[in-house]
Order: C-alpha cells, then structure tokens, then sequence
C-alpha cells in the first residue's frame, strides 16, 4: 500500500496518468453541466415564490459546493506535505488555490444578485456571508505567501500551516446558518433527509455540481502538469516531453 | 509509519485540533454578536436593548400587516409561535414580503416595544417548489387537510 503512495508522489508518474484522464474528465465534465444547466435554466419549473429568479441555485449552488471542496482537499494536501513532504502534495495546492478564489468569488457573487431581489439587499454582514468572504481572503493569502517566499521548501510548508489554520473556517460555513440566526437560508441538501425541493428541480442541480466537479479535475491536472513542467525542467523526462512536443 | 512521519503527524493533529478549540471557545463567546437578530421572544422577555439600532427578525403574524392607505407606512407583527412584536416601517418592501414569510427587520425597539423599522430584508426558506404543487398544498389546506410539504418547525 505504502508503495502505491510513493509512486503516487512521482512528479513523471503523475504527469503521465493526468494526460490520460484530462479528455475524459473535459468531455464528462462538460457534458454533466451543460445537461444540468440546460435543464435547470431552461425546463425545471418555476418557484412559487421567488418564480425564475431562484435558477439561479444552478451557478451558486455548484460554486459554492466547490469552493469548500477545494479547500478541503487542500488541507488534506497541506498535511501531505507536512508530514510526508510530498513534492505533489504541494504541486496541488499551489494549481488549485487561485481555482478556489474563482469559485468562491463567483459564489458570493451569485448569492449577491440572487440577494438584491429577493431579500432586497446583496450583502449583509450574517454569518455565513461573512465566513464565506474569509474563505475568499483565506485563498488570496494562501496564493500571497506562496508568492511571497522564494525558497521553494520552506513556501510550501509556509502554505501548508496557513491552509490547516483555514480549515477550521470549513465547519462555520457549513453549520453558520444552524448555529447562528443568519438571513441565509438553511442548506437545501442534507446528507440524513430529502432533499426539500423537487426531483425535477434537484436533478439537474446534482448534475451540474457532478460536472462541475470534473471540469475542477481537468483544470487542476492540466495546472499541476504546468507547474510540474516548471518544476522539473532540469529534469531528463521534462526536456524529452518538451522536444518531443516541439517536433 | 516512520518515527519522524508519526511526530510531524501528531504536531498537524495537536495544530488543527489547538486552533479548532481556540476559534470554538472564541465564536461561542461572541455568539450574540454574530447572530443577525433577535427572535421575539428575546425581545419580549427584555434581552434586546432599547433604543439602540438592532435587527429583528422572524416570520410575519397572518392577518397583521396594516397598511396606511395615504403613505408608505406598513404595520404587522412579527412572530416565532411563541412570542409577537409590532414594528411599523415606512418605505417599499421587498417582492416576498408576505404573511407568513419570514423577514429580518433593522431598527430601534422604543420605549413601549414597538420595533420601528427603517429596512425590511426578506428571509427565504430553504423549500423551493413549483407552482403548481404550491396550490395545490393550498387547496388541501383550506379543505382542512395538513399540508405535508411544508414541515412542522417554522419556516423562517
């Protein structure tokens, strides 16, 4: 089992298997979103209250979603390269970061023109907005320090101690509209009980975080194999890929 | 594991879980401050200040919203089952602002309890159906039956 772990370490290895997987997470990816967005904007019924103005749930939902999961994986990333000292580990988190501060700042932007209308504001300070916008910061300073540090070593421990302290931001988003009185609605979802909407409506839904998910996959192959080819390009493998690709 | 791997493991572990308490214990004793507002029976049992600008929020009473037929003003009340307070609020509400709709008020509370307004927010639920299930659920509730989509706790 350790040796599947190490050899998941190699940076050629790696390079490798993310080329073979890139088309088939593009082509899925793409496919899932375009269905479930399609649907959802188009042929999902309409809110009795809010009427069309709730589809927006089919961008906000997703990003949101995503945003979190990001972060997730790169803490378990960060401990990684703390403990094991994973060079991939730290290719991942540093691919990855400015992905998440997209789709925790499209998010937030979402949910504030879905607020203008229907609460009849786009921002208050509650606490799942608040704790979403330190999501946002979080990723923007985990981007700063590693640009901040020269040494490569010593960046990606720096970065690895300041997603773990981030992480503990995840349970507050999560639980924020639980644990607090908050103008934010409860999540719709819940891992014990249906959903509280529709199939009709949560289908297409599920569809488009799925997707989303994987076009996240593709961007982070295609960014870890950039930053591995940075990298690595003392490297014999590197300077024969980049021939070979030249000819 | 190897000995160094397992120390660096348990200082992560020791890290996390020392943040995680410190950030708990923190947020525990600010919890009045991060709640947005206060429900009505904190304001009727004398724990929201007086005269001091506040959010109050909650679900507004069926059958309470008077509006002057001259001006803007609106009056209703806003409820969680337990306990109502009067607000009145002059300006344009939001497009959901409904009885039985949940609202987050910003304002003072005066002297005599009632909470004046000057910004009405909407607070949506977490349900979302189609119209047509919406009437439907209406229809049978007016036959007397309980509709079974909405749930027991209130929705605000």
């Amino acid at each position: 089992m350790w040796q599947i772990f190490h050899k998941l370490g190699s940076p050629k290895w790696f390079f490798g298997i993310a080329t073979r997987l890139m088309p088939w997470l593009l082509a899925g990816g793409v496919l899932l979103m375009m269905a479930g967005i399609v649907w959802g904007l188009g042929f999902a019924p309409k809110d009795y209250l809010q009427g069309n103005s709730y589809r927006i749930i089919f961008i906000h939902v997703p990003t949101a979603f995503l945003a979190q999961s990001v972060y997730i994986m790169m803490a378990v990333a960060a401990v990684v390269t703390l403990v094991w000292r994973m060079k991939l580990a730290d290719v991942f988190v540093k691919a990855v970061a400015p992905v998440g501060l997209v789709l925790t700042f499209l998010a937030l932007f979402t949910g504030a023109v879905w607020g203008k209308p229907t609460w009849g504001t786009w921002w208050i300070w509650d606490a799942r907005l608040t704790s979403m916008l330190i999501l946002l910061f979080l990723y923007g300073g985990v981007i700063a320090l590693d640009r901040a540090i020269n040494d490569e070593k010593s960046a990606a421990r720096a970065v690895a101690v300041l997603v773990l302290v981030g992480v503990v931001n995840i349970p507050i988003i999560k639980y924020s509209v639980e644990w607090w009185n908050t103008l934010h609605q409860p999540a719709t979802f819940k891992l014990t009980e249906k959903p509280t909407m529709p199939a009709e409506m949560w289908v297409p839904l599920l569809l488009s975080v799925l997707g989303l998910y994987l076009v996240f996959g593709w961007l982070a192959c295609l960014r870890m194999q950039t930053e591995i080819l940075v990298r690595e390009q003392r490297t014999r493998w590197v300077r024969e890929h980049v021939m070979a690709g030249r000819t | 594991m190897h000995p160094i791997r397992k120390k660096r493991l348990t200082i992560v572990l020791f890290l996390v879980a020392g943040i995680a308490i410190a950030v708990g214990l923190t947020t525990y004793a600010l919890r009045q401050n991060i709640n947005l507002f206060y429900d009505p029976t904190q304001i009727s049992a004398g724990e929201a200040p007086v005269d001091v600008r506040i959010r109050a929020g909650g679900m507004v009473e069926e059958g309470s919203v008077i509006r002057d037929p001259n001006s803007l003003k609106v009056e209703f009340r806003v409820t969680d089952f337990n306990a109502s307070v009067p607000v009145e609020y002059v300006g344009i509400l939001p497009d959901l602002f409904a009885e039985g709709q949940g609202v987050v008020a910003m304002g003072q509370l005066n002297g005599q309890g009632r909470f004046v307004a000057d910004q009405v927010l909407a607070k949506h639920d977490e349900n979302y159906m189609p119209p047509e299930v919406a009437d439907a659920l209406a229809k049978s509730a007016k036959n007397g039956q309980q509709p079974s989509k909405a749930g027991d706790a209130p929705a605000y």
